[in-house]
Order: structure tokens, then sequence, then C-alpha cells
């Protein structure tokens, strides 16, 4: 798993509080997870905290996933 | 440490969490032996709410929508019931659609504009009638505001204007409860990345502008907020009502952009 990744969990993790195993790249924040629509915005902000990245309105909407935040995030941090 | 707010029970409405300006508050009053309820609207805010009020030192949490009067009247029996009498109250409470936070103020809906005022304004005065009656020995009514209902501010929109609505409401508030030694005061705080903010269109620029731009070239933080909701809250501002007090680095008193501020362009 890639830095990114790692850190991507750590935070869905902590957030959230699901087990860490729950959280592929493949899970989904509200329909796998748990997650309402406060949740989002949250994790969004803690994203763009810790990795000083940028997630607009309309790319947010498009994060479903773990791995389309991981995905957004190596596209456009750094 | 001193015990400012010892033996004083507030409420606290409108934390959501821990980056809530209510939050920079309550935890300054925590320090200083408040004791506090906190009511929130529906579940998705019990959930965060809870585990907030714990860590300082509450279970009394008490749902209520401020738009439901049914609801409010609830909500101070409950405080009535469990304490007798309040002494201070903070609302921390607005909201607007975000799509109408975003573009021009002449687009607004009727209905969304008729919203805006009910939850971002009306809702201080439901309040404070509510609580000045459990405040016999007088008491301390603070809400939160933001420098938009005073100039134009990008995309704030409905939102200045019912903040503007606020803003007279909290001097004719202060001025029918006076004489019962209430004090009600606002605090305009300078922007801050909460989960409110993130409705509004731009935000990063708008926080940006004004760390470069202030006279104290920095934005302010949740315990920046706290310590002047300490003032208001506790008798240190005995003689202050009907006051907007900028906890805003300054940026209220500059007319243009400062010399040494780059030209930052919408990111």
């Amino acid at each position: 798993m890639s830095d990114t990744a790692d850190r991507v969990k750590k935070i869905v993790v902590e957030h959230l509080g699901v087990e860490e195993d729950k959280v592929t790249p493949d899970a989904s924040f509200i329909d796998d997870l748990g997650a309402d629509s406060l949740d989002i915005v949250e994790l969004v902000m803690a994203f763009e905290e810790e990795f000083g990245v940028e997630i607009p309105d309309d790319a947010a909407e498009k994060i479903n996933t773990v791995g389309d935040a991981i995905k957004f995030i190596d596209d456009n941090a750094g | 440490m001193t015990s400012l707010m010892k033996g004083k029970r507030g409420l606290i409405m409108g934390l959501a969490n821990d980056k809530s300006l209510a939050w920079g508050i309550a935890k300054k009053l925590h320090e200083h032996g408040a004791e506090m309820a906190f009511s929130y609207p529906g579940e998705a805010l019990a959930k965060r709410v809870g585990p907030l009020a714990a860590q300082v030192g509450s279970d009394f949490l008490i749902e209520c929508d401020v738009s439901d009067m049914d609801a409010m009247d609830a909500a101070f029996a409950q405080i009535e019931e469990r304490w007798g009498k309040l002494d201070f109250l903070v609302h921390a409470i607005g909201f607007s659609d975000k799509n109408e936070l975003r573009g021009k103020y002449v687009d607004t809906s009727l209905d969304n504009f008729l919203k805006t005022m009910n939850i971002s304004a009306y809702s201080l005065v439901a309040a404070s009638k509510r609580a000045a009656k459990l405040m016999t020995d007088g008491g301390s009514i603070i809400t939160l505001t933001y420098y938009g209902a005073e100039k134009v501010v990008p995309h704030y929109n409905v939102m200045g204007v019912a903040k503007a609505a606020l803003e007279t409401s909290v001097q004719y508030l202060a001025n029918d409860l006076g004489p019962d030694n209430i004090r009600v005061n606002a605090i305009s705080a300078g922007p801050i990345k909460t989960l409110a903010a993130s409705g509004i269109g731009d935000f990063r620029y708008i926080l940006k502008w004004n760390e470069l731009n202030s006279p104290m070239r920095r934005n302010v933080t949740i315990e920046d907020v706290g310590g002047s909701g300490l003032y208001f809250l506790s008798d240190l501002s005995s003689g202050v009502t009907g006051e907007v007090h900028h906890v805003d680095a300054g940026y209220h008193v500059v007319g243009m952009k400062q010399e040494d501020a780059p030209d930052i362009a919408l990111g």
C-alpha cells in the first residue's frame, strides 16, 4: 500500500470508528463504512489538512470510495 | 487557574464538532468551571455532540430544532427542570441553502431567504425570550456573527443579510433585557474553517485574503474566539451589552489591500 493509502486509511478509521480491515479501496464511505453527509464533509476537511491539498466541492462530490479519495490526493497533492 | 465561571450554568446551542467556534468557547468555559448543557438539531449531530460534551464533563444533551417553537419550549423546560435557572446562553446557529452561498445575492429565493432568517436570526430572539425567563439572577447571552453583515463579502449573500438582522437583534434584545441585568452581545469572528464554513463558496480565498491583509497578518482560531466568549459570559464584561465585538485579527479596520500582501488568484 502506498503512503497516501496508509494515511487516508488512518484518518478514515479514526474518524468513522470502523475496523481497519473494512477500509479497502473499494469501500464506499456511505454504503460500506456508515458515513453520513456530515462525515463526508469532515473527512474531506481532514484530507485537505493532512495532505495540504484543496478538494473543491465538485471534486468532493465524486469521491464515493476510499480509492477515489486516494486517487484524488495522489493526482493533486504536492 | 482562575474560576471565572464557577457556579455558572449555561446552554450551548450549535456545537457541531471540534472545529466549531462553540467548541472553542465551551473548552474555555470548562477551564473556568462552568457547567454546560448542549442542544443539537437531530440525530446526525447527536453522535458528534455527545462525546465532546463528555470531554467537558457534561451529559446534559437536549434535542432542539430551533425552527420549531414547541421544541424550543420543551428544551428550556428541560433546563428548568434540571437546573431551575440559567446563567448564560451561547447561540452559534446559522443555516442557508449552500447553493445560494455562491453566485449572486440578487438570485436569492423567497423560500431560502425566509429559512435563513428564521434559523440564523429569529432563533436568537426565540432562545433569548425563553432563556431570559430562567435568568433570575441576571445573565449573559452571546451569538456569533461575521463581517459579511456589515460589508459585502463575495458569496456570503443571504447569510450576510441574516447576520445583519442578527446584529440588530442583539441591540434590541440588549435593550429589552437590560433592566433584568441580562446582557446580550455578539462576537464577529474572522473566517475559520468549520463545518458551516464549508458551505460557503471560495472559502479558502476568503481565509487567505484575511490572513494576508488583517493587521495581525493571521487568521483567528477557535481558541481566540473562546477567550472573548469567556470575557462576555463571565463578570469580566459586567458593564457591556449590545456590543458587536470583532475577533478578527483586526480585519474590520482595514480599508484596502496591505502593501506587503501579494495579489492572490481564486484557486
